[in-house]
């Protein structure tokens, strides 16, 4: 409770809304104290004095009567009427939500087809058949906005209720012995009633609102009982001649709601966890980039793409999440790269940095540089990026049924990325996208291009994948655990696939995966990251064969060998660290039975060990190194 | 497709049977007999019992409202006693004049309401994004009947651009420039509230969508920033935001009847309030299930949209 009010009084509007509320709550509370003069009290003689004379602050309406007496009182009223309004729709609402949920079977049919129903009318047509039933008058002004409300709440709650009603605790409840009532009263209620006030909060500004349409129609508080409504009401046909008789309550009905909404929109984002978080921020067209020093381009001019100092954190309020925190790595034309790491290490938003897709906010490129054709991807304008996003540098992504637009047929979406980066006509991408369908052996692939993708299989999708980022002939493709979503077959087919159309086309790959039994089938050389950085690189037969850091070394012992004896899978004890918080010294030690007190301190820089640049002070493979020490 | 429309057609029969049920039974409550009030309270007890039988008011409920509803199938309302005219003939004129002013508010909503939201969401706690979620905030929290008499202070009493009422065209005539001058003001003013809820919807539905890994496919296949947002962003976000443009329309069409009293606008609104302050009972009930009615057909297209839109519903 105490966090919730936190939470509520952190958002400035919401604390806004709070105060200007109970500033109204309080003078409406106290209007009977005050010494105002008789609302009602009519006086022709003074009719239509304006604002701020002597006497009348507010001026006087048509009839003489103090405006300021009567906006308070009319104050006092309409927030009465709202709040009674949104208590009693509230409470018989989600009773009777609570009721079909909980019960569920036929009372639940019945009761949401009488619901259905009534939510089948435009509301404020239901009010007013209400009030033409029961006559005009505050009353029943009352019920009925009161009784057309009644439908959402029942079928909020309803909803929310039939979500628990099935779990645990529920039955724990049924089966300690309580009866119904007590159960719904003890574990259901608590479990609704955030939802109850969520829905409280954004609908009471709504009935306020309508109670003083109703009023204002002349359907509810008669004469000379006022609320805001009926004054506005009473004050139109005389809004040209004196309009500050209209302006009064006109503003005190926007004020009221107004921060009625704030405060309701605050208690919403305050209770619902989804939120919380900040979750909803959208990820910007390009990762933000905030290096303070722009490093100078490399010199190695074979590669293709070079990758160096590399530095992507996520700043999630006061946390920073060193996600990648300084990788250097070369891709050579032709070459296939494998990058493996457990997740969390930092191995995909390696990869997507390199094109700026990193989510951001939060995510924020700091320091380092990605080479490619003699720019720097980092910082480049994203003109630039979006010029060889999937033009020069493909991705394949791992869940091919999220990443598909799911509204678009395939082959559409082909021949958009062909038509992104070439002004073809649309029948010709059309054709090169049945073309690229066939080339990742998809059958039939005219017909095939007119599905959507939930109507394929996994492996189809991904197939799908692989063909738009083959559309343009990238010089580079960078595949993000492409198989890990997919049953083993299938994963055998897709890297089989891969690795044809990659001697076919000359292209380079960057393969990212947890399965170095993958690495083993596919790379030319393999870059093992963990923590953020990269504790050892060589070819994949090198590292295989002879792992030298302790990490590499576990890692392989846990891919399983296909009649490769009775060696013993070895899951790695522990858990990588945190990213917000890393050690002091090598980030494996914590889960490293070799390591020492020199393990714990300073910068652990990648060293040369037979040929290899390996992050450890006592490499696996380095006998002079551990003799000596 | 046609099957699909079809099957939605036949389900709209009984949501409007229990529309009439619904609405014959809130009528059920009147206090009072609506024989004396047509005869008013002078008129002897004989007359009254005789109107009571002439107008079938002498059977029990149940017979009533299969009578009543057996007529109105047949195209016959009954008759208003206030207006001595048949009620279907006034609710049809009457309507016609709130369709243009509803439709138009719903059409300003749905197109200023949906662009707003995309714009504030694409640019999210940017400049664009903090007035349009202030702007959409005022307008959500503003009486749609003090907003309309503001703009007649404003614009037709101070800046006398536009005609405060008194449109010649809406009876018969087919003045356009009329019309659009005397529909600005009213059909702004209704937009504004519904436009408020959609531009609020519309966003939450694109920030849910931009998060989406296949928008992230998108920028990394190459498509302009612009494409992604308006394009495949939307697209997807039309899905969550289509149902409340069918709860929009709704609003607009009985919000309309503040908007018709400040405008003096000859609609179903403002004929519907005459008729509960005079009780005349016939023309509210017709004119409630004729609304009512109009209304779930408009869903059932709202739907129909919806299928055509998403190929994952099952047509």
């Amino acid at each position: 409770m105490r966090s919730f009010f936190k939470l509520l009084f952190r958002n400035r509007l919401a604390a806004a809304g709070a105060v200007v509320m109970a500033v109204v709550a309080l003078l409406a509370l106290a209007t009977p104290f005050l010494p105002l003069q008789d609302p009602d009290i009519t006086k022709t003689a003074d009719r239509f004095i304006r604002p701020f004379s002597e006497g009348h602050l507010l001026g006087t309406d048509h009839l003489g009567r103090d405006l300021l007496s009567r906006l308070m009182w009319g104050t006092r009223l309409s927030l009465a009427v709202g709040f009674a309004a949104a208590i009693a729709a509230a409470f018989i609402g989600s009773a009777i939500g609570i009721v079909a949920g909980y019960f569920g079977g036929r009372s639940d049919n019945i009761i949401m087809r009488i619901v259905d129903m009534l939510m089948a009318f435009p509301y404020i047509l239901l009010a007013l058949a209400i009030v033409a039933a029961l006559g005009p008058g505050l009353m029943n002004a009352l019920i009925a906005v009161a009784a057309v409300n009644v439908p959402f709440f029942a079928r909020n709650i309803r909803g929310i209720t039939v979500g628990i009603v099935h779990k645990e605790f529920i039955d724990a409840a049924k089966l300690a012995g309580l009866g119904h009532a007590k159960t719904i009263l003890s574990e259901v209620l608590p479990n609704v009633m955030p939802v109850i006030i969520i829905a409280m909060s954004t609908t009471i500004g709504w009935m306020i609102l309508e109670t003083a349409g109703l009023s204002f129609l002349g359907l509810g508080s008669q004469p000379p009982q006022a609320d805001l409504g009926s004054m506005l009401g009473e004050a139109r046909s005389a809004l040209i001649g004196n309009p500050h008789t209209s302006l009064v309550p006109g503003f005190m009905i926007l004020v009221i709601v107004m921060a009625i909404n704030l405060l309701g929109d605050g208690v919403r984002d305050a209770l619902d966890p989804r939120l919380k978080s900040g979750a909803l921020s959208r990820p910007m067209a390009a990762t933000l980039v905030d290096r303070n020093r722009v490093p100078a381009p490399s010199a190695n001019t074979n590669a293709i793409l070079s990758i160096n100092n590399l530095q992507t954190q996520f700043h999630v309020k006061d946390r920073v999440y060193k996600a990648v925190g300084g990788i250097d790595l070369d891709i050579n034309p032709g070459e296939c790269l494998g990058i493996i790491g457990e997740s969390g290490s930092g191995k995909s938003v390696t990869a997507l940095s390199i094109m700026g897709l990193v989510a951001s906010p939060p995510g924020i490129i700091t320091g380092g540089s990605v080479m490619y054709d003699r720019k720097d991807l980092v910082g480049a304008p994203y003109k630039t990026l979006r010029s060889y996003r999937g033009d020069k540098i493909a991705y394949i992504f791992q869940d091919p049924l999220a990443t598909l637009h799911p509204l678009y047929k395939v082959g559409d979406q082909l021949a958009e990325a062909i038509r992104c980066h070439h002004d073809v006509p649309k029948s010709e991408a059309w054709a090169s996208a049945v073309h690229l369908l066939k080339s990742v052996r998809i059958p039939n692939a005219e017909s095939r291009a007119e599905s959507f993708p939930h109507e394929l299989s996994g492996g189809m999708r991904q197939r799908i994948s692989i063909a738009m980022a083959l559309a343009n002939d990238p010089d580079i493709i960078i595949a993000d655990e492409p198989t890990t979503a997919l049953d083993v077959t299938v994963q055998a087919q897709i890297l089989a696939l891969l690795n044809d159309l990659r001697r076919e086309r000359g292209l380079a790959i960057i393969f990212i995966t947890h399965d170095f039994g993958v690495v083993a089938q596919l790379c030319d050389r393999v870059a093992v990251m963990y923590a953020g950085r990269i504790v050892e690189t060589g070819e994949t037969g090198n590292v295989l064969a002879d792992p030298a850091h302790p990490y590499t070394k576990r890692l392989i012992a846990c891919v399983p060998e296909l009649g490769g004896g009775r060696r013993k899978l070895a899951a790695i004890p522990g858990l990588p660290p945190a990213v917000d918080k890393l050690p002091d010294g090598c980030a494996f030690a914590d889960r490293c039975d070799k390591r020492r007190a020199e393990c714990r301190s300073g910068d652990i820089q990648l060293r040369l060990s037979l040929g290899r640049p390996v992050r450890c002070l006592y490499p696996e493979n380095a006998p002079a190194v551990r003799k000596s020490a | 497709m046609t099957g699909y429309i079809l099957k939605r057609l036949l389900s709209a029969i009984p949501v409007l049977f229990g529309i009439t049920l619904i609405v014959f039974l809130i009528m059920a409550l009147v206090p009072g007999d609506p024989a004396t009030a047509i005869l008013g309270s002078y008129a002897t007890p004989e007359n009254v019992a005789k109107l009571n039988k002439e107008l079938g008011l002498d059977a029990p409920m149940w017979q009533r409202y299969f009578i009543w509803l057996g007529n109105m199938l047949q195209g016959d309302f009954g008759q208003s006693f206030a207006l001595n005219r048949p009620v279907l003939d006034e609710i049809l004129e009457r309507f016609s004049a709130t369709l243009i002013l509803a439709g138009t508010a719903f059409i300003l909503c749905a197109v200023f309401g949906v662009a707003a939201g995309v714009i504030s969401a694409a640019n999210q706690y940017g400049a664009a994004d903090k007035a349009i979620t202030f702007v959409v905030l005022l307008g959500i929290s503003i009486p749609s009947f003090f907003l309309g008499m503001m703009m007649v202070l404003l614009f037709a009493v101070n800046l006398r651009w536009l005609p405060v009422s008194g449109m010649v065209a809406i009876y018969g005539g087919s003045d356009l420039p009329d019309i659009l001058k005397h529909l600005i003001m009213p059909a702004l003013a209704l937009a504004v509230v519904a436009t408020g809820v959609v531009a609020r919807l519309s966003r939450s539905a694109m920030l849910e969508v931009l998060r989406q890994d296949f928008i992230r496919t998108a920028r990394a296949k190459g498509v302009h920033e612009g494409q992604v947002i308006w394009r495949h962003a939307l697209r997807a976000a039309m899905v969550s935001i289509i149902p409340v443009l069918g709860i929009q329309a709704g609003f607009v069409l009985s919000g309309a009847v503040y908007i018709e009293m400040v405008f003096q606008w000859p609609g179903v609104g403002r004929m519907l309030i005459d008729a509960i302050l005079k009780r005349d009972i016939l023309l509210v009930q017709g004119g409630v299930v004729f609304v009512a009615a109009c209304y779930v057909l408009f869903n059932i297209i709202v739907d129909v949209a919806q299928s055509m839109l998403d190929p994952r519903i099952k047509t």
